[in-house]
């Protein structure tokens, strides 16, 4: 029976489901870590225990958040050559390059100095370990520039040739493979997510604890520090995406098509639909409900300029419509959602009710997720939007696979389920476990440090950090 | 011409420092994780655990570099091998799945924290296992037709690769123990001690049935072994391997805490160099040279650039990183 199941759309779905489950974890570490190191470095400059004290909250909660990134990315590594083989044989040549400088400038910084920065208070000098702490957030960040290079590469190749053996292969300047006309665009757009992640997982974790406490001055601090950056990234991030689809009409028009719902060309002014239901069948949106000629207003910048359709493309090079323009309006949704909460923290702070406005705490608990919800669901409308193709244009997801079989693939596609929700999702758990907890004066280190963990000096007592006032 | 096949040459030393900066880093924190069920509950534990919790991620990212660097410098041998082990990898990844999030999780959660200590005992043994099995289906031969794998999806799965796998797990093991002579005291050490000991005799047999076992495979293996010039060399191993022996369990009767560390790494490095001279200058044995895999001249140089670069960085901030945690995990923290 097993081998009736088609090893591909098998080997798909398992990219897509580990793939989707490491971004998850990266996207709030790279976030974190910045924040991590923001704390700490006021905490160094002001004297002022509440951000010492916020920092080893927070610092607890990365280090199961990291651990995670690590091994769910670990895995990413070797999908590649476990169920991309040709792709990795013809592409190797160039990204394999990129991937290696990935794990050579940034993996091992963010794995050598991550012990230092979460066991090593007490080893290390105060501004040393500030060091360390920043290391681990440039190494995400040098991280994000590497893999978003490679994935924009696939999008939107430049700089190759193709050799004998049917390989792609430099041609000529790195720096055109490295810098391919979508990067720019997508690391920016990337980053600027993982940034509003956080900051709206931080703003819920504070708005919780306001709800309990409104005078506690950690979840004042949080919460503040939160909703300001929501407030100046959110839009910051709608226009990024803005310039991002405009760069993508230019390279993958196809995938912009797909995300619009246009199944027809339009020649005089295309209508923006906001909803509807794709109808792949009849090639049309059912239910439509639009804004007549706003995408070319929006797209080209003018109301009647013409605009192709999915009719220009061949029907076996179309990317799969209805789930892009289901994930591109979420994305978009949740963006102008976030950006709604931005403004509304900016009203209160001019009422001077930031923190005694209810309302607003429990809107910022249920955005506290959303950040997540976009993310996912952005990577979706990329990648399915690449498709039929690995390498966009010139290599078809049809023959990347490896030689597979099905059993092979469907038992460890089963296996990756059950271990993900289960070991995720305890550490989810304790996470908000973590969260949970009302930040408090005199926070501990993480409790793994060997000092505590061996029972005899309490950390603080070995800790170069002041004792905070009142104690 | 000459030029690049020397590149190609440098990329394969290269590969293979880092799979066996790999194997011996992440071997003695897989070790540990093997021996676990043999220390006592709270204390004994917890030293394990803590000497490796600000190590193990920088230990295991040299497996990143190794896979990656195989993807990148020899992307055909990268292609083939994974699809040749695709079980065995899997289960790897998902054995290091365990282990991984095992550091964190059972300070976490102190009422599940057997369940975690067992996952990470569990993630170690699949994983190294798994590794194992991999040398051994590497070593027996994997078909290869048209640049691609050509076999079946258990085509690993045979004596000789379960006794790879066997012996892996107790080099592994022998690791860890002698890294806790060196990292703890008290009862945990005396410990160590003992299980140090035992491995060390099974480490010799496994050693022993797999050299007994390689000529019964299909590639002539044992011509390089005794052709000239390689016979020069490789007639030192065997009485390399029984003088490194006979100072270590002496080392072990002494009491020294650093020594028997130090000599099992110098089995280990034997061990490799002589699965080098074995496959070279092959990938895959006997289908695959290190020239036939490799990525064109201009991507090994670009990464060479680099990785001549920043390969002694990372060594220096690793070993700084190691510096700042030395000493014994004893009742009084790192000292
Ligand atoms: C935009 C950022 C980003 C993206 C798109 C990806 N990752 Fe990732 N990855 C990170 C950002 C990141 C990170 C922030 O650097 C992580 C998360 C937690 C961590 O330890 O580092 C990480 C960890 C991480 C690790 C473990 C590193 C270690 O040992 O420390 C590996 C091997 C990968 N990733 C590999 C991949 C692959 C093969 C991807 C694509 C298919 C991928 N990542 C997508
Ligand atoms: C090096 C970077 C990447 C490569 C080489 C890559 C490659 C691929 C390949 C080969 C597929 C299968 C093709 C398909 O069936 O759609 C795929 C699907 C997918 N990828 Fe990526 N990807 C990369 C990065 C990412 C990242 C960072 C994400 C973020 C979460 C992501 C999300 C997805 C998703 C959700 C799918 C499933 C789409 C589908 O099944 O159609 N990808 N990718
Ligand atoms: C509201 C305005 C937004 C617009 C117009 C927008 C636009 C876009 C477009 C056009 C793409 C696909 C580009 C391509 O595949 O070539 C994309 C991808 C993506 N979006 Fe957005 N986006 C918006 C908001 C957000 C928000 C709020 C988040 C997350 C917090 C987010 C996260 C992502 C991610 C992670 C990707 C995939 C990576 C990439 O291709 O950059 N987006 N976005």
């Amino acid at each position: 029976m097993l081998e009736q199941l088609d090893p591909v759309l098998l080997a798909r779905i398992q990219f897509g489901f580990t793939v989707s489950f490491h971004f998850i974890f990266p996207s709030f570490s790279i976030g974190l870590a910045s924040y991590l190191a923001v704390l700490e470095g006021l905490w160094l400059k002001t004297g002022k225990s509440v951000y010492l004290d916020l920092f080893r909250c927070w610092l607890k909660i990365f280090a199961v958040v990291f651990a995670m990134g690590v091994v769910s990315g670990i895995v990413m590594s070797y999908q590649f050559g476990t169920n991309w083989s040709v792709f990795s044989t013809k592409a190797g040549p160039v990204i394999g390059p990129l991937m290696a400088y990935e794990v050579l400038t940034a993996f091992f910084l963010e794995a050598g100095f991550l012990g230092v920065m979460l066991f090593g208070m007490s080893k290390v000098g105060r501004k040393l370990h500030f060091t360390a702490t920043c290391m681990v957030a440039l190494g995400t960040f040098i991280s994000a520039t590497w893999i978003i290079s490679v994935n924009s590469w696939m999008q939107t190749p430049t700089g190759f040739a193709i050799n004998a053996r049917g390989q792609f292969v430099p041609a000529g300047s790195w720096l055109a493979i490295i810098f391919n006309p979508s990067f720019p665009y997508r690391l920016i757009h990337t980053v600027i997510a993982s940034y509003l992640t956080t900051s709206l997982v931080v703003g819920a974790v504070g708005a919780w604890h306001l709800l309990r406490d409104r005078s506690n001055p950690y979840a004042r601090k949080m919460f503040s520090m939160a909703m300001w950056m929501a407030a100046i990234v959110a839009p910051v991030q709608i226009f990024a995406g803005d310039m991002h689809g405009l760069n993508t009409l230019e390279h993958q028009p196809a995938k912009v098509m797909a995300m619009e719902g246009h199944f027809q060309s339009h020649p005089d002014g295309a209508p923006l639909i906001l909803f509807g239901i794709p109808n792949s069948a009849e090639k049309r949106i059912d239910y439509a409900v639009q804004i007549p000629k706003a995408s070319s207003l929006i797209l080209k910048h003018g109301p009647d300029a013409p605009l192709a359709g999915l009719d220009t493309i061949p029907d076996d090079r179309e990317p799969p419509v209805g789930v892009i323009f289901w994930s591109f309006r979420i994305m978009v949704g949740l963006g102008f959602a976030m950006l709604g909460l931005g403004l509304l923290s900016v009203l209160a702070r001019l009422r001077g009710s930031l923190y005694d406005w209810p309302a607003l705490h429990r809107l910022a608990i249920i955005m506290g997720p959303s950040g997540f919800v976009a993310v996912i669901a952005g990577w979706i409308t990329t990648e399915v939007g690449r498709q039929p193709y690995t390498v966009y244009g010139q290599l078809l997801t049809g023959v990347s696979h490896s030689p597979l079989a099905a059993p092979a693939v469907a038992a460890s596609l089963v296996a990756f389920i059950l271990v993900y929700f289960s070991v995720f999702g305890a550490g989810v758990w304790y996470l908000l476990k973590l969260m949970g907890q009302a930040p408090h004066a005199h926070e501990s280190d993480p409790p793994q440090t060997p000092i505590r963990s061996a029972g005899i000096t309490p950390a603080h007592a070995l800790d170069g950090a002041p004792v905070p006032a009142g104690s | 011409m000459v030029y690049n096949l020397d590149l190609t040459v440098i990329w394969a030393f290269i590969i293979a420092f880092a799979v066996f900066a790999y194997v011996v880093m992440d071997g003695f924190d897989l070790g540990i994780g093997i021996i676990f069920p043999f220390f006592a509950v709270g204390r004994e534990r917890d030293q394990a655990m803590n000497s490796i919790a600000p190590v193990w991620d920088g230990n295991e990212t040299w497996l990143v570099l190794g896979g990656g660097g195989l993807f990148a410098a020899f992307p055909l041998a990268y292609s083939i091998i994974l699809p040749a082990t695709y079980p065995l990898m899997i289960a790897m990844l998902l054995g290091l799945v365990f282990r991984g999030v095992a550091f964190e999780f059972r300070w976490r959660d102190p009422a599940h924290r057997s369940l975690w200590d067992v996952a990470f005992t569990a993630g170690s043994i699949i994983a190294a296992f798994a590794q194992g099995v991999t040398l051994g289906a590497l070593l027996q031969g994997i078909k290869v037709a048209n640049d691609a794998y050509a076999g079946g999806w258990l085509d690993w799965l045979s004596p000789f690769s379960v006794l790879t796998g066997v012996g892996v797990v107790i080099a592994y093991a022998l690791l860890g123990a002698t890294w806790l002579i060196w990292k703890t005291d008290g009862t945990g050490q005396h410990r160590a001690y003992r299980l140090a000991a035992t491995l060390g005799i099974l480490m010799l047999i496994a050693m022993a049935v797999v050299s007994a076992a390689t000529p019964y495979l299909v590639f002539a293996y044992w011509r390089h072994w005794f052709e000239m010039p390689g016979v020069l060399l490789t007639a030192q191993v065997p009485i390399l391997v029984v003088i490194a022996s006979i100072f270590y369990f002496r080392s072990l009767r002494a009491r020294a805490e650093r020594l028997p560390f130090l000599i099992t790494l110098c089995l280990f490095l034997l061990g490799f160099a002589g699965l080098g001279i074995s496959i070279f200058p092959y990938v895959v044995p006997d289908q695959v040279t290190i020239w036939d895999a490799a990525a064109p001249e201009e991507s090994q140089l670009f990464m060479l650039v680099g990785t001549v670069i920043i390969v002694p960085i990372i060594l220096a901030y690793t070993a700084w990183a190691y510096w700042v945690f030395r000493g014994k995990v004893g009742e009084h923290g790192y000292h």
